[in-house]
């Protein structure tokens, strides 16, 4: 749930999606789910060449479940805060 | 709860319903058709489906008609910009040619990964089994 919420301070950033398939898709963050689907506005596919069914696509959404990576930009995370959140979270969890 | 609505599937998928989208499944195959329905799970209603081949810079089509997609098999579902879309720089050609080369390209690939699987397994100690059967 954690990460859920740290996508989701990070709409409308610029961010990069890794696929399964190496297929990586920059784009801008529009919403993400609780199975960390992502919606990417404006997108741009890297190494074009080798992918041609998306040029004609502009936006896209891109199943949690086939997403290798997300590059995040740095400065919208802080870490300490999210290393901190963690701690806490698994604390809640123990006392459960 | 109204706030929560851009941060669902539902609330994702919406604005895509009734327009002309490009789905990736995860056997590689690309479809294209017009969006009629979806669900949480991105199972997905298409409707006059056409799939699309590729090689080099010819792509060809062929007719399926009405796609219920299961969501498990969806990699992704991109919007297609009509204007862009005629200003593409490949080719149509005939279905029946260009689906031989298509085919052989897909056992190349297939045999690249098996190769890959098998090195990986041997020599950097991961595991034999590839997950899922992404092989797209």
């Amino acid at each position: 749930m954690l990460i859920f919420s740290v996508f989701k301070t990070l709409t409308d950033q610029q961010v990069t999606v890794e696929l399964k398939n190496d297929l990586s898709i920059t784009g801008v963050l529009k919403s993400v789910d609780q199975f960390l689907n992502i919606r990417l506005d404006n997108i741009k596919v890297l190494d074009e060449a080798r992918h041609p069914h998306m040029m004609a696509v502009k936006n896209c959404f891109i199943r949690g479940s086939v997403v290798r990576y997300v590059q995040l930009p740095a400065e919208h995370v802080d870490t300490q805060l999210l290393e901190d959140a963690t701690r806490r979270e698994a604390l809640t969890q123990v006392k459960r | 709860m109204d706030t929560l609505i851009p941060f669902t599937t539902s609330g994702s998928l919406v604005d895509c319903v009734d327009r002309k989208m490009l789905v990736v499944l995860r056997d590689g195959r690309k479809l294209h058709g017009v969006l009629r329905s979806y669900d949480q799970f991105a199972n997905l209603v298409l409707e006059d489906t056409v799939e699309r081949i590729y090689h080099g810079n010819a792509f060809a089509e062929n007719w399926h008609g009405l796609f219920l997609i299961r969501g498990e098999n969806v990699v992704l579902l991109g919007e297609i910009d009509l204007d862009q879309e005629d200003e593409i720089p490949l080719q149509q050609v005939d279905y029946a040619l260009l689906e031989q080369y298509t085919k052989k390209d897909a056992e190349i690939k297939k045999r690249r990964e098996e190769i890959k699987a098998q090195v990986l397994f041997e020599e950097k100690g991961f595991c034999k089994e590839g997950g899922e059967g992404d092989g797209y």
